[in-house]
Parts: C-alpha cells; structure tokens; sequence
C-alpha cells in the first residue's frame, strides 16, 4: 500500500503519534542533526543523515538490568531483586535504511533457541520503524556494497520517499499499513511512479559496489600476519568513536553502581577499540595493541558473524565510523586491502 | 538459568575456605530450596557470582555434581569483584548465575587413563572433575594428578591433599617451583616434572589447566610425550560478561569462550585462530 502525505501533515502525524508514544526522530541541534524524543515544538530534519543511528530504540545506550534493595540490619542481610524490564512503544521516524537495517543484526544474536534477551527483544517488538529512503548517498555511504540500498525496506515498518511537495509512504509491514490508515495520509496517485524514479536514482548515484564477498575468507587468511594489521591500525587511535556510532555494533559491558541500599547493574554500549575490552584479571590481554583489536573488529563484522548467520554481514554500511573516525581509518579501504593483499608473502 | 539470563539466583555463603594468601573458596546453596534441589551441572561448567554493587565476574564450579550439598567456586583475589568476593562471610548473600558453558567430555573419557595436569588456581576447573572421577573411579583406568604451585604456601585445597596423596586408586605428585624448608615434594616446573613422569598416552586422556605460560609449555611436552591434539583438554580463561555469547568480548574468531567453551581439546583450539 501507498500513500502520499504532505511534509506539513508528516510534522503533524509525528507530533500526534508523540502523544500518545515515545517518538524518536532527527532534529536539528547544535549545528548537526540528531535524534530526540519528540516533544511539542520540534521540528522534524530530514536534511541529513542524523551522526548517531537511533540504536537506542531498541538497546539504548545504557539501561538498567536489575535493582538490588539491601536490607544490612535484616537476617541474613536480605537483599531483594528487581528485574527491570522495558516497557511501552517506541516510534522511530526518519530513521535511513541503513540504521534500520542495521538493527536486524542484533536478532540471531540476541534471540535464539537457547538464549533469549528480553530487554532486547520487548524492545525491539515495541518499536515501529518510519524510514525515510536516502535521495543522494554521502562519499562515505556504502550500503549497497553490504547487500542493501538508499531504498532498503529491510527491518522498516513504512518507506518514506521525498517527492515533490511531500512523501510517498509505503507500508511495508501490517503494523506500518494500519499507521497509514490515518487521515493525514491522501492518495499516492502518481506521485508513486515519482518516488519509484527517485529510489531508482539514487541507487544510481551510489555507483558501482565494493565486492566484499572474499573478506570472511580473507580476513582469516590475514589472521597472523601482524604487519599487515600494524599497517591498518597505525592511524587508529582507539578512541571508540567507530563502534559507538555504529548501528551494529552489539557488545555491551555490564557494571554495578552503588548509591547507599540500592545498587543497580548496568548495561552498556562497550567499545572493543579499548585496550580493557578483553583485559584479564591477571593482567593478561589477548587482544593487547590496537592491531589485535582493529583484526578484531573487522573480523567480527566481515567474518566471524557472517560464517555464523548465513553469510549476513555485520555492517549496515552507512559509513558513520568513516565519517567520525579523527584519524580517518576508513572500514572500506581495510577489507579491500584485506581482500587484495597477496596471499603468500 | 533463569528465562532472563541476567537474572542471578540470590544464594548464602555457607562456608569461605582460606586456601592460600590470595585464593579463597566459597561454598553456596541457592536459597530457593527446590531451585538447589534440582539444579544439574557437569564438570567444567562455570558460573557468574555476583557482589550486588560490585559486579559480576566468572568462575568454574568446582564442586563435583555427585557433592551437592553445596556449589563451591574458588577464587583469587585480582581486582574489585574479587577483592569484595574475599570480604564476604558466612550467611553473607551473593549472586549465582549457573552452569554456563560446555563440561568436559566425561563420557568420552570413560575406560581411559586420565592424567590430571594442573598449575596454580588453574586446579579449580580440575578439582570438579578430579573428584567427580574419584566418586566415580570405576569408570576409568588410571588416574595421575600432577599438581604445581609457584610455592608450598600457594597450594589450593590443602585440606583434601593429604586424602589425595594417601588414596591407593590415584596417583598424585606434587610439585613446586623451588625448594622450600619441610617440602618433601617434587621441586621444579611442571612441564619438566611431566616429563620425568614420562605418562604413557596409550588410551590416556590429559586435561590441563593452569596460567597461559604453563599451559604453552605443558602442551609442548605433551606432544614430546606423543600426546595426539585429540588427547590433549584444556579449559580456557577469557573476560567475560553476559556469559551466554552475546557481549562479544570472549571470542576466539567464531566460538565463544563462554558458549563454546570454556572446554576445548587442543586439536579444536588448532582449529582456532591463535588469540589465546
């Protein structure tokens, strides 16, 4: 199903939505775009890719797990346990393809037969993603290299594309159609012949894609070839701005804090650029310079999860680690590299 | 394991036993009663012990299942977690988030020799097993415990030493690293004591645990000895935090220490990529 909305009626249909649910959506803020909770008097900006994902839609970027209640002076010095699990909706609007869709990586990790986490997954099933499909790619874009596109509706519930005087919405899930059945939405009529050009465009722009389709293979190849991964990382200066700007970047810490009877345990979003990522009590690191950690990182995205989940690779390729990397290691050139360097050697 | 696999079952200290200046033992019984009567774990397996406002760290139970009076993890003093684990009394309560990951091959191991190799608090992960086969000796041949500390005073389980040392059904050497005063064991690195010890691996089974460096050497006598990869088991320390593959820290390429493992034989850690 197709609609048309005004880009008026749109500002309006979030601020409805806003309240009567948590709405997520960029807005312009000290010169850059980011996401909000929506609240009365803000406007939406869809002028640019937001610098953050809206990651923590579904695992925000620290929550609590649990509270423990002491009780010091009780027998036994009693403490009770409350599990604190999320609760409510969540509406993400303007969100791109790429940070939608980077959310899917979560799923095989966080849900399976064994193991469910059900901060994750109540999250994730309470949340309803409004995307808006990318018009020109940015130099650092590259979701088309990593089985997507500026059009993806992987992981969205609606399509937003931007036509002349407003948005093509496409409903892509049941939970999306229902949304647009509100009386701000108006016949899509041609303008869905419009939106189909647009997303056809801008794929276009994107050019030709990078083929990763050796890096699982390769990426182990290069395992122990410490030069190369010295090379790669010399520029890194593990500040952990790639993997906190990540859409799918999954891997969290958990820490306790105390403030007099109640102490709460803590999740959250952990960085394996930093050398205390794997450091061990005893002092010893398996992965001890930042060349062990950089293997590490494209490993796990290009190798290690995809031989795991069906070939998948565990990047969304909206190219924020490019973009806010301050010693401009760009992921892309790593993996080709990777992929091109001579196999004896 | 709890359907929220953060959610610890709260549990009583029963019993903290000072094994040496920097190693404790804990004794717990869950306090849900049905929940201790029916909780079921295999040697090797481990557990997360929580200080609510500390933290959570890893720990082998090392307990045997065929001893469930009480569920026992040894630890040694390292950093916060363990330094308020050391602080901890009886009737203190604690956190217990267990049995996470894959036990030994204990079926596997039935009929075998079995040749014991342990270095340091690296004894905890064997202890669980070392006794689960003493309460189950007919199922196996012969069984060796060698043992090794960096000194006496650095032995864990000295209460049941003396019972190892006496038992007919087991061989036990100790040993440590120099001589000391009264010491009436072997004196000298493990890996050289192994080979003085010249075990055959007809039908044998070795399981190793103990720092990265012991185990390095341990290995590479093992192969002098004509130890096959396949012969040889290991249990591996990694940081870890969710304990159920998910926080992506205890990863070795594809396998989770904490899933996968902690167990591995040395042929499946050949496999692996090399970031011990």
């Amino acid at each position: 199903m197709e609609r048309f909305i005004t880009q008026d009626n749109l500002q309006r249909f979030a601020a409805g939505l806003a309240e009567k649910k948590n709405v997520l959506a960029p807005v312009a803020s000290g010169g850059t775009t980011t996401f909000r909770r929506l609240r009365p008097g803000m406007q939406l900006d869809f002028s640019r890719m937001a610098v953050i994902s809206p990651k923590d839609a579904t695992f925000p970027r620290n929550e609590t797990l649990l509270t423990v209640q002491h009780y010091p002076e009780e027998s036994g010095k009693r403490m009770e346990l409350q599990e604190h699990l999320p609760e409510g909706e969540m509406v993400v609007i303007g969100c791109r393809p790429c940070g939608t869709r980077g959310k899917l990586v979560f799923d095989p990790v966080y849900e399976t037969q064994a193991i469910k986490d059900p901060y994750y997954i109540r999250r994730r099933d309470g949340a309803t993603f409004i995307t808006l499909a990318c018009a020109r790619p940015e130099t650092t874009c590259f979701c088309h290299s990593v089985g997507s596109g500026p059009a993806d509706e992987e992981g969205s519930d609606i399509l937003l594309t931007a036509v002349e005087g407003g948005f093509v919405a496409k409903a892509v899930t049941e939970k999306g159609e229902q949304l647009l059945g509100d009386s701000l939405f108006e016949d899509a009529g041609a303008k869905a012949e419009e939106a189909a050009a647009s997303n056809a465009s801008a794929r276009k722009l994107m050019g030709e894609a990078h083929d990763f389709s050796s890096a699982a293979e390769k990426l182990l190849k290069r395992f122990d070839d410490m030069d190369f991964w010295q090379t790669q990382s010399d520029k890194c200066i593990s500040c952990g701005a790639c993997t906190y700007m990540c859409p799918t970047c999954y891997c969290f810490n958990i820490t306790d804090d105390e403030a007099g009877l109640v102490s709460r345990r803590l999740r959250t979003w952990d960085n394996c650029m930093s050398h205390t990522f794997t450091l061990e009590g005893s002092g010893h690191n398996p992965r001890s310079t930042k060349a062990h950690r950089l293997k590490n990182r494209m490993g796990h995205k290009f190798s290690y999860y995809p031989d795991l989940h069906g070939g998948q690779i565990a990047c969304c390729g909206c190219g924020r680690c490019i973009k806010q990397c301050p010693a401009g290691v760009d992921i892309r050139q790593v993996v080709m590299a990777a992929q091109e360097y001579p196999d004896e050697r | 394991m709890n359907a929220n696999p953060y959610l610890p079952d709260m549990a009583t200290v029963v019993e903290v036993i000072e094994e040496t200046p920097n190693i404790k033992s804990f004794r717990l019984v869950l306090n849900d009663e049905e929940k201790m009567r029916s909780f079921s774990f295999k040697p090797g397996q481990v557990g997360q012990l929580s200080v609510f406002g500390a933290g959570e760290s890893t720990f082998v139970i090392n307990s045997s299942p065929t001893r469930m009076e009480y569920l026992q993890f040894s630890v040694m003093r390292v950093g916060e977690v363990t330094t308020r684990l050391h602080q901890l009394k009886a009737g203190d309560q604690v956190g217990v988030r267990a049995p996470l990951g894959k036990p030994f091959p204990v079926e596997d191991m039935q009929g075998k020799n079995i040749l014991f190799i342990g270095g340091g608090i690296g004894m905890a992960p064997l202890r669980t097993l070392f006794t689960y086969m003493l309460d189950t000796r007919d199922d196996y041949q012969d069984i060796t415990l060698l043992y090794g500390a960096r000194s006496p005073v650095d032995l864990t389980y000295q209460a049941e030493l003396p019972d190892w040392l006496a038992r007919e059904d087991v061989k036990t050497v100790l040993c440590v690293d120099n001589e000391y005063p009264g010491w009436e064991h072997k004196v000298g690195l493990i890996p050289n004591i192994l080979l003085e010890m010249n075990p055959s691996p007809e039908k044998t089974v070795a399981i190793t645990c103990g720092p990265p460096i012991m185990i390095k050497f341990t290995l590479q006598a093992l192969k002098k000895l004509n130890f096959a990869d396949e012969q040889i088991i290991t249990t591996l320390e990694k940081r870890m935090k969710c304990g159920v593959g998910i926080c992506g820290r205890c990863n070795i390429g594809t396998q989770y220490v904490c899933l996968d493992g902690p167990v591995f034989t040395y042929a499946q850690l050949k496999e692996l990529p090399s970031e011990l």
